[in-house]
């Protein structure tokens, strides 16, 4: 089973990174982009047993930092 | 007295911090890998020092916080046995949990490798009691991920409790309310971005750190 857990910071919590994307981008011309946050894509092939329990727990345990990023499963067939 | 350094593929103040621990305490720190599955038996202190424990990958310190010498690590913590984490070794805490809060990239995006100006916050602890409250010291910084984040209940509740060691007199990177070095509950765990193990001696820029240790070791000593 193929599976992405997209994980993101938590609204509230400063974003250098997307702020100097987020500047780049309006150097290079582009108007009305209102914020940009910055993400990290983790793709996973996994026994097809997996259970959602233990995806949840890899995410908590290892693929997130909890105090500052939520993530979110997604089982791609 | 016995004390420890621990190693992990990537950390680059692992000798700094054996030569500052051995010069202050006056015994050999045992060093230790982060493979090893056990400590040696009868520690007293233990050091986790700056780096780059396994590329950053992931996130600073988030490898290293789930490898073997680890587990071990947050046992010997929750037995009261006192741990340093400097630099690389605090985003290893704060990801181990033993510490609150987490090391996010700096405000300005670069990396900062400079001395900065420090204030003592809480001069009582078991790792600043040889320092006095509210004296500015000197001590460097080295870091790419040391902007210190931790929701405003959490930083309440630090503040309440004195487990703020030191704060940045001037900010240099973003860390919420100017934080340097927390402590846990039990004041036993010191997680800093500045090194103290690179301010030991008047000749190579200054001895600020140097209390740092004797106030640890002494206390080691005393008991």
């Amino acid at each position: 089973m193929k599976v992405r857990i997209h994980v993101s910071l938590k609204p509230g919590v400063l974003d250098p990174q997307g702020r100097a994307v987020h500047h780049a981008l309006e150097g290079l011309g582009y108007k009305g982009v209102e914020d940009v946050r910055i993400g990290r894509l983790v793709e996973m092939d996994v026994a097809d047993d997996t259970t959602d329990a233990a995806l949840d727990e890899m995410c908590q345990k290892l693929l997130a930092n909890m105090v500052i990023e939520n993530y979110r499963i997604e089982k791609v067939a | 007295m016995k004390t420890a350094v621990v190693t992990f593929p990537g950390s680059n103040c692992d000798r700094d911090m054996w030569v500052a621990l051995r010069d202050v305490s006056g015994k050999e720190p045992v060093k230790v890998w982060h493979g090893d599955a056990d400590l040696p038996d009868g520690l007293d202190f233990i050091a986790l020092p700056g780096g780059f424990s396994y590329g950053d990958y992931l996130r600073s310190g988030a490898m290293a916080a789930n490898s073997p010498i680890m587990r071990s690590v947050v046992t010997a913590a929750e037995r009261g046995v006192p741990v340093l984490g400097v630099c690389n070794g605090f985003q290893v805490l704060t990801e181990a949990q033993l510490l609150p809060g987490a090391l996010m990239r700096n405000a300005a995006q670069t990396f900062i490798c400079r001395t900065v100006p420090l204030v003592v916050e809480n001069a009582t602890s078991l790792f600043t009691s040889a320092y006095s409250k509210g004296e500015t010291i000197h001590i460097p910084v080295a870091h790419h991920d040391g902007n210190y984040f931790a929701d405003d209940a959490t930083l309440d509740r630090l503040e309440g409790e004195g487990r703020v060691a030191f704060r940045y007199a001037e900010n240099c990177n973003g860390s919420r309310r100017d934080i340097a070095g927390v402590l846990n509950a039990k004041g036993n765990v010191l997680g800093m971005m500045p090194h103290p193990e690179r301010a030991i001696e008047d000749d190579h820029g200054g001895s600020d750190g140097r209390r740092l240790f004797e106030s640890v070791i002494g206390s080691l000593v005393g008991a």
